[in-house]
């Protein structure tokens, strides 16, 4: 018994001494931060007299390099710091989270080190901007694809379901088994907004096209994508969009490995948020078909400068749609993306534009306009 | 000669010591400055009120999902299903906190209850599965995980809200945030849970070091041929040890529910909460309060990790690197135990 207590007497004296050395040594390290720390803030001082201007963003789960929107919204920062001249650390910053949990400690931190404006990318973040936001009111907000109001906050939202509906469009031209496939990220409002408006567009062109429809439940799994692409592929579906991040990975894997082994067969893969161009190139071909390309990075460099010209649209819902390039459908396929396409496609979008057609956003809105066919 | 209640202390402390000095090793190959990314570590972790209280709240469930899987271990079973255990606590304890409208005494107790039961059953199938057919408890607890996850998804989508991503927040009544900790740590998510997760610790230590029930437990862990020859019944022992695991876990979903979101959302992936308690427990060596320590560890590490990009330019992949490497000490503890065997041999 006298031996067991004096080994826990042991116990907490070497954890005592773990954590002392650890403390021991951030010391040391405080200080090499501070004087760094000071160092660039005069930096920044001389650098930046006209304006000591600061931008960050948090991603989702996604992370910065998802080669979808976070990436994306990362691209517009990087594009309004060139033009300011600030670089990462300087000016702009990125903080990414592992989890749920990260969110707001995300956010809070990076208010801590004052940053003026902070992106929340991603409809994830909504309840952890509501709440930091209201804690510190003095530090202005823009929170990506969700809404939430406040006088601190901006909320950029796009109207997806109209490009959607145009990769609706190339895909019902390019299918030649008249099965399409959908694959989304977690079913939710707002990626039930990319499958509405892809199954009315293909439908649109040709009622009777089947489109298959399923959910990853997941925007960074890729090995999912990858086994849901395979099972859609399998049934004769030729043409996949996915709206699912970092899962649609799995989506251009598969389609590749296919194409690898059989060069005759007709895969394709639509892609979101940037143009997936890229991600498809399989020697001299290419996956991708088109990609439905939202310009994050626009919106985000335009609210930055509408911040730091004093102009913060706080409190507003700014919508991005066709009409303002900001959403888009990607031709870098010349391939395939035949003339054909491209001009059913043009057609679609100027009836989109000037109101003739009435893009479905939700899952009820498009049973009524496949109704109304 | 080294008693092994002795390795048990030495060999996490070297362990975490080997993990840290490597960590810095990797930075400097990488290019980074190994001060300054640690010196970010502590700064995110303990820098000021606010993170000190962020990390609480993230040691909080750490500790539950620890003594979990130490509680299972003691009896000899891998729990693996901590994860899907915490989803169910997760979920029970929202579920009760949002459709209820009662006074705080009983609200918040019910919901934690609520969690606990949750989470015991689901700790429960894999346990009468092994004890009456035995089929083993890593295969189900793992496929148990992803029922976990996807029917809790599920549940939030189509019960708890109109096809939503999220539920409601739950009342106030059921809430453990608190303003005033909050306040404190300058609107930290800290919140009395972190109390919840050191009695329930000694809850655990009195389980097994003091009571009967404890020592079946413990001998069933030992050796089960032993104890059934001594007259104790192995199954019953397997199903209750897999119960309590789940209920700790449970709670660990509680913690989540009531007190860091007070809400549940859908979840596109694991918490990571219940995996990362198999490395709490291993390191704390399977007892209450080595679990609490690990936990802290673990806490530390994760929000300090938050701050290493910002601050020092360090990528979280790479404090990923170092609690990896950490568990990778832990497991081979038979290498640290050979070389410490050896030191002494020729110190003689």
């Amino acid at each position: 018994m006298l031996k067991s207590r004096f080994l826990m007497v042991l116990v907490f004296l070497l954890t005592f001494g773990v954590f002392l050395a650890a403390c021991g040594s951030s010391d040391e390290g405080e200080d090499t931060t501070g004087d760094s720390g000071e160092g660039s803030s005069n930096e920044e001082a001389s650098g930046e007299e006209n304006s000591d201007f600061s931008v960050a963003m948090v991603t989702d789960v996604g992370g910065v390099d998802d080669k979808s929107f976070n990436q994306s919204a990362w691209e517009g920062l990087q594009a309004f710091g060139e033009e300011n001249g600030m670089s990462k650390g300087e000016g702009i910053d990125y903080a990414q989270s592992e989890s749920d949990a990260d969110y707001a400690t995300n956010l809070n931190r990076l208010v801590r080190q004052d940053y003026d404006l902070i992106y929340g990318i991603g409809y994830l973040l909504q309840p952890a901007i509501a709440e930091v936001a209201e804690q510190y009111p003095d530090t202005n907000f823009a929170l990506v694809d969700a809404v939430q109001e406040g006088d601190n906050i901006a909320s950029i939202v796009f109207k997806e379901h109209q490009g959607s509906f145009l990769a609706g469009v190339a895909a019902a031209k390019k299918t030649t088994t008249n099965k399409v496939g959908f694959i989304g990220g977690v079913d939710g409002s707002l990626i039930n907004k990319f499958e509405a408006g892809f199954v009315a567009g293909a439908k649109s062109v040709n009622a009777d096209i089947e489109v298959e429809v399923e959910y990853a439940e997941s925007f960074n799994d890729s090995q999912k994508g990858q086994a849901i692409a395979s099972n859609m592929y399998s049934k004769d579906v030729d043409v996949i969009y996915h709206a699912s991040g970092g899962t649609g990975n799995g989506v251009f894997a598969q389609a590749k490995d296919i194409k690898n082994s059989n060069p005759e067969e007709n895969v394709w893969v639509i892609g979101v948020d940037r143009d997936q161009h890229e991600e498809g190139q399989i020697g001299d071909t290419n996956v991708t078909l088109t990609s439905m390309v939202k310009r994050v990075d626009i919106a985000v460099q335009n609210v930055s400068e509408q911040a730091m010209n004093g102009e913060f649209p706080g409190g507003e819902v700014l919508e991005f749609g066709l009409a303002d390039d900001a959403i888009s459908i990607a031709d870098t396929n010349e391939e395939a993306m035949t003339d054909e396409i491209t001009t059913a496609v043009e057609e679609w979008k100027e009836k989109i534009i000037n109101g003739e057609v009435e893009v479905p956003s939700t899952r009820e809105e498009l049973e009524s306009f496949i109704d109304a066919l | 000669m080294f008693s092994s209640r002795m390795f048990n202390i030495l060999v996490p402390i070297i362990s975490v010591l080997l993990g840290l000095i490597s960590g810095a090793i990797i930075m400097l190959i990488f290019g980074y400055n190994p001060i300054a990314g640690f010196a970010a570590l502590w700064n995110g972790a303990f820098g000021d009120a606010y993170f000190f209280g962020e990390t609480i709240r993230q040691v909080t469930p750490y500790i539950l999902s620890g003594l979990a899987v130490a509680f299972a271990l003691r009896s000899g079973l891998l729990n693996i299903g901590v994860e899907g255990q915490v989803f169910m606590g997760w979920l029970a304890s929202v579920w009760v906190g949002i459709s209820f409208e009662l006074p705080m005494i009983i609200h918040l107790p019910f919901a934690i209850l609520a969690a606990a039961v949750a989470g015991a059953f689901w700790g429960f199938i894999p346990g009468l599965l092994k004890a009456k057919l035995g089929v083993h408890e890593v295969i189900v607890t793992i496929m148990m995980n992803y029922i976990a996850l996807y029917l809790s998804n599920s549940i939030v989508r189509n019960l708890l809200s109109d096809g939503a991503d999220r539920t409601e927040n739950v009342a106030e009544t059921a809430s453990l945030q608190s303003s005033w900790l909050a306040e404190m740590t300058f609107y930290s998510r800290i919140h009395y849970g972190f109390i919840i997760a050191i009695f329930m610790a000694l809850i655990m230590w009195f389980i097994i070091n003091r009571t009967t029930t404890g020592f079946e437990l413990r001998a069933v862990g030992f050796n089960q041929h032993a104890s059934r020859y001594a007259g104790m019944s192995v199954g019953k022992n397997i199903i209750l040890a897999m119960v309590i695991s789940g209920g700790f876990a449970g709670l660990a979903g509680a913690m989540e529910g009531l007190g860091t979101f007070g809400f549940m959302s859908i979840k596109s992936g694991f918490t990571n909460i219940g995996f990362d308690g198999i490395a709490v427990a291993l390191l704390g060596a399977n007892t209450a309060i080595g679990v609490i320590l690990a936990a802290f560890l673990f806490g530390v590490l994760k929000i300090g990790a938050l701050n290493m990009p910002t601050v020092a330019g360090v990528p979280t992949e790479l404090v990923e690197i170092i609690i990896a490497l950490i568990i990778f000490f832990v497991a081979s503890s038979y290498m640290i135990r050979w070389v410490i065997l050896r030191f002494k041999k020729e110190g003689k």
